[in-house]
C-alpha cells in the first residue's frame, strides 16, 4: 500500500488534532487527553511506515506536493510536501520514539495536576517536529522550527512554580532566537536572490540545480559566493536548535523540564531538527565546493563547529554530577560529531547517527526518568548508587544504552554510526583537526558514560530514598526495552557490509565492501580508544565505589582546578553574562539616562514653563474674574452631579449605551426603508 | 443565500460574540479578546466586500485588511500594555473593581 504524497500533511496533522482536543478538553479529562496524544502518535507512526514505503519505492525521486497558500499582487506565495527517503526514515524515528516516551510519559507524570495540558503541549511539540521533517518549502520549515521553539518553552518550564526552570525555559527560548534571527535572514536572502523558497518544484526549487548555479556563481562581501552566505545564516538557526558551540547554552539548562520532555527534546526532536535542516538543505549547503577560489567553504564552519562542539560537550560532561546534566552534555557532544559528519561531506552518516542516536538517548533519558521517579526526584549521582539489584530492568537497558553511546563494538549500533562519521572525518581533505577532536572525545565519551553508571547502579545506596527505590511498572519500563532493542537492532540497518540505509538515502544502489573494511585499522583505533575510556572509567569509579555521600571525586581530588572549572561548565554562563548581559544592561542604562534627563528634562522644561504661565492665569483669574462667574459654575456644577451619576466609571457600563445606540440607529436604519 | 450574504451572517455572528464578550466578562484580558473578535468581523467584512464586490482583481481589501490586523496587533500591545500597568496598581483585573474614574 503506497501514501500519495499529497497525503504527507496527515502525518503532523494527527498529533495537531490530538493537541486540540487535549487543549479543549476539561482539566479532569486526563484519559481522553492522554489517550488522544497517544493514539495519534500510533497512527501517525503506522502513516510514515506507508510514506517510508512509498519512499523506498523510489529512493532517488523527491515526490513533492505543493499548493498556493495565498496571492498577493499577481505573484503567489506557495508552500508544499515533501516525501523523500530523509524525510521518511526521520519521520519513522520520530514518531515511534515519540511513541514510547509519551506512553512512558502517563506513567511518569501520573501524580502531576497538569496531566492534561503536559499531553496538549507533547503533541504539540511532535507535530511541529513533524511538520519541519515533510515541508517541501523554507517558510513552512521556518514557521513550524519556530512552532517547535513554542512548544520547547512550554515544556522546559512546564514546572514553571520552579523558578529555575521558568529561567531555563526563558533562556531556551532566547538563545535559539538568536540563531533563528540568522535562519530568517537566510530565508529572506533565499527569497530575495531566486524568488521562490521551495526546496523542489519540477526545476525551479532553491534545491535544484539552475538556482544553485546562479547562486554560487554570484559574489558578496569578501569574496563568499552567495550560497555560502546563505548556508552560513541557516546553519545559525541549527546552531541554536542543535546545540551546536556558542549557543549550547541552554541545552543542558533544558533539563529543569520534566524527563519525558528531556528525552524527546535531546534524542528525537528539536536538537535533531538543527541536523535535519542542514541535511535537508545539503545541496545548497555544499553548492561552493566546486569554487576554487572562495576564502571559505560553508561546510568547513559546520565541521569545525561540530569537532569543537564534540570535545567540548564531552570535556564537560566528565565532572557533572547532576544524571540528567551528565546526558544532556553527552547530547551536545553527540549533536557535535553530527554536524562534524555533515561538514565533512557525509550527510548520510549524519543522519545514521542521528537515528541511532535518537534511540539510544531516548533510552537513556527515560531511564534516567526512571531512576528519578524511583528515587523520589534525586537526580544527584552522588547520592544515588547500588540501584543495580533494585531495579533490574532500568539497570539492564540502562547499560545498553550507554555501550550504544559509548561505541562498544559490534553489537551495538552507536559503534557503527559513530564509526562511519569517524572514517568520513578521517578522509577529509582540508584539515584533519576535526578528526583529532572527535577520537579524543570518544575517549571521553566511553569514560564519563562508565562514571555515570558505576555512580548510579553500582556501590551501595547512599540515601534513605535510594535505599527504598523499587522497579516501577510496566508502563514505563515497556518503552525502556523496546527502545533498547531499537539501539541494538538499528545499528544492523548501516553496517559496512549491509549499507542499506546509506543507498537508500542516497537514492543510490547499494555498494557492499564499504571502504571502511578498507581502514580496518581506524576501527581499530576506535575500539582501543573505547577501551581505554571503559578502562579508565571503571579503575577509577567501578573498582572502588564511592562509600560516602560528600567523599570527594578521585578526579577532583588529583586536579581540582581543572574539574571545577568543568563542573562550572568552563564559565560560559558567567561569560555570556559578563559580557553580553553587561553590554545589555550598558544599553538599558543609556537608555534610561537619556529618557530620564535629556527627554524628560525638555519635558519638566514644557511643563514648568505651562505651570508659570498658570500662575499668571491663576492671579488673573482669582482677582479679576472670578466672582462672576461663581453663580454660573455653581449651576453647572449642580448639572455636572445630575451627569455623573452615570458616569459610574466601568467601561463595559459604557460599552453598554453604545450598542444599545447602535441597535436603536440600526432598527430606524432597517424600519426607515434602509434611507 | 450568496456567499457575501453567508459572509456578512458570519461577521454578523463574530460581531455579536465579541460585543458580547466586551459587555459580559469581567476579566479585562477577556474584554480586549471580545474587542480583537469584533475587529476581525470588520475584517471579515472588508475581504467579502471585496472578494465579491465589483473590482476583485485589485488587491484593496486584502492590503487594507493586512494594515487592520497589524493595526489590531499594535492595539492588542497597547491594551495588554495598560492592564499590565492597572495590575501593577491595583493587583486586580476585574473591570468592576476598577472604577476610580466615576463621577
Amino acid at each position: 500500500m503506497h501514501l500519495p504524497v499529497s497525503l504527507v500533511w496527515l502525518i503532523p496533522a494527527l498529533p495537531l488534532l490530538a493537541a486540540g482536543i487535549a487543549a479543549l478538553a476539561p482539566r479532569s479529562c486526563r484519559t481522553l487527553a492522554a489517550g488522544a496524544a497517544i493514539a495519534a502518535m500510533i497512527a501517525a507512526f503506522v502513516i510514515s511506515c506507508l510514506a517510508l514505503h512509498t519512499a523506498l519505492a523510489d529512493p532517488g525521486a523527491k515526490l513533492v506536493a505543493n499548493f498556493e497558500w495565498f496571492d498577493v499582487g499577481a505573484g503567489a506565495m506557495r508552500l508544499g510536501w515533501l516525501l523523500d527517503p530523509l524525510t521518511a526514515f526521520m519521520c519513522v524515528m520520530v514518531t515511534f520514539v515519540a511513541s514510547l516516551i509519551f506512553i512512558f510519559s502517563t506513567g511518569y507524570m501520573k501524580a502531576d495536576a497538569n496531566f492534561k495540558q503536559f499531553f496538549c503541549f507533547l503533541s504539540l511539540f511532535a507535530a511541529a517536529m513533524l511538520g519541519i521533517l515533510v515541508a517541501n518549502s523554507l517558510l513552512l520549515l521556518f514557521i513550524c522550527w519556530e512552532l517547535v521553539g513554542l512548544a520547547s518553552y512550554l515544556l522546559i518550564g512546564f514546572w514553571f512554580h520552579k523558578p529555575s526552570a521558568a529561567a531555563a525555559a526563558k533562556k531556551a527560548f532566547i538563545t535559539t532566537r538568536i540563531g533563528d534571527l540568522g535562519l530568517l535572514l537566510g530565508l529572506l536572502w533565499l527569497a530575495d536572490s531566486t524568488g521562490s523558497l521551495l526546496f523542489y518544484d519540477g526545476g525551479n526549487g532553491v534545491l535544484e540545480v539552475a538556482a544553485l548555479g546562479s547562486l554560487a556563481s554570484q559574489v558578496t562581501v569578501g569574496g563568499l559566493a552567495v550560497s555560502t552566505a546563505i548556508g552560513l545564516l541557516i546553519f545559525c538557526g541549527a546552531v541554536g536548535k542543535s546545540g551546536q558551540f556558542p549557543l549550547h547554552v541552554w541545552l543542558p539548562d533544558a533539563m529543569e523540564g520534566p524527563t519525558p520532555v528531556s528525552a524527546l527534546i535531546h534524542a528525537a526532536t528539536m536538537v535533531a531538527a538543527g541536523v535535519f535542516l542542514i541535511a535537508r538543505v545539503y545541496p545548497l549547503m555544499s553548492a561552493d565546493l566546486a569554487l576554487p577560489l572562495v576564502p571559505l567553504h560553508a561546510l568547513t564552519v559546520v565541521a569545525f563547529i561540530g569537532a569543537i562542539t564534540a570535545l567540548l560537550g564531552a570535556t564537560i560532561a566528565v565532572a557533572q554530577n547532576d544524571i540528567k546534566r551528565v546526558l544532556a552534555f553527552s547530547t551536545v557532544s553527540q549533536l557535535g560529531y553530527m554536524m562534524l559528519a555533515l561538514g565533512v561531506g557525509s550527510w548520510v552518516a549524519a543522519i545514521f547517527h542521528l537515528l541511532t542516536h535518537a534511540f539510544f538517548k531516548a533510552l537513556l533519558f527515560l531511564g534516567a526518568g526512571s531512576v528519578i521517579h524511583a528515587a523520589h526526584h534525586e537526580q544527584d549521582i552522588r547520592r544515588l548508587g547500588g540501584l543495580r539489584g533494585r531495579m533490574r530492568i532500568t539497570f539492564a537497558t540502562f547499560a545498553i544504552g550507554m555501550m550504544a553511546l559509548s561505541g562498544v563494538p559490534f553489537l551495538f549500533s552507536g559503534f557503527w554510526s559513530k564509526e562511519a562519521i569517524l572514517h568520513a572525518a578521517h578522509g577529509w581533505q582540508v584539515s584533519h583537526l576535526p578528526f583529532g577532536a572527535a577520537l579524543v572525545a570518544v575517549v571521553l565519551t566511553a569514560f564519563y558514560m562508565t562514571r555515570l553508571v558505576a555512580e548510579t547502579f553500582f556501590g551501595t545506596a547512599r540515601t534513605e530514598e535510594t535505599e527504598h527505590a523499587h522497579e516501577n511498572s510496566a508502563v514505563m519500563t515497556v518503552p525502556l526495552i523496546l527502545l533498547a532493542v531499537g539501539a541494538v537492532a538499528l545499528g544492523f540497518l548501516g553496517t559496512p557490509a549491509f549499507p542499506w540505509l546509506q543507498a537508500r538515502l542516497l537514492g543510490e544502489p547499494e555498494v557492499h565492501g564499504h571502504p571502511l573494511f578498507e581502514s580496518a585499522g581506524l576501527m581499530m583505533l576506535s575500539i582501543v580508544l573505547v577501551a581505554v575510556g571503559l578502562g579508565a572509567g571503571w579503575a577509577i569509579y567501578g573498582r572502588r565505589p564511592r562509600v560516602a555521600l560528600d567523599a570527594v571525586d578521585p578526579l577532583a581530588k588529583a586536579a581540582p582546578g581543572v574539574i571545577a572549572a568543568l563542573g562550572n561548565r568552563l564559565g560560559f554562563d558567567e561569560l555570556y553574562a559578563a559580557t553580553l548581559g553587561r553590554l545589555v544592561t550598558a544599553g538599558a542604562t543609556v537608555a534610561d539616562f537619556f529618557d530620564r534627563y535629556v527627554w524628560g528634562g525638555a519635558v519638566t522644561m514644557l511643563a514648568r514653563l505651562g505651570e508659570f504661565a498658570g500662575v499668571v492665569n491663576r492671579e488673573n483669574d482669582e482677582s479679576a474674574i472670578n466672582g462672576g462667574f461663581n453663580v454660573v459654575s455653581e449651576s453647572f456644577r449642580d448639572s455636572g452631579r445630575a451627569y455623573s451619576r452615570a458616569q459610574s466609571g466601568e467601561p463595559q457600563s459604557y460599552l453598554r449605551f453604545i450598542a444599545t445606540g447602535f441597535v436603536v440607529l440600526m432598527l430606524l436604519v432597517i424600519l426607515g426603508g434602509g434611507r | 443565500m450568496s456567499p457575501l450574504q453567508l459572509c456578512l451572517l458570519l461577521s454578523s455572528l463574530l460581531f455579536c460574540v465579541g460585543l458580547v464578550a466586551a459587555m459580559a466578562r469581567s476579566n479585562a484580558i477577556l474584554v480586549l479578546l471580545g474587542v480583537e473578535l469584533m475587529l476581525n468581523a470588520a475584517n471579515i467584512n472588508f475581504i467579502a466586500f471585496w472578494r465579491y464586490g465589483p473590482n476583485p482583481e485589485a488587491g484593496t481589501g486584502v492590503l487594507f485588511v493586512l494594515f487592520s490586523i497589524a493595526v489590531a496587533a499594535a492595539e492588542a500591545a497597547v491594551g495588554l500594555a495598560l492592564v499590565i500597568a492597572v495590575y501593577r496598581h491595583q493587583k486586580t483585573i476585574r473591570l468592576a473593581s476598577i472604577n476610580r474614574l466615576k463621577g
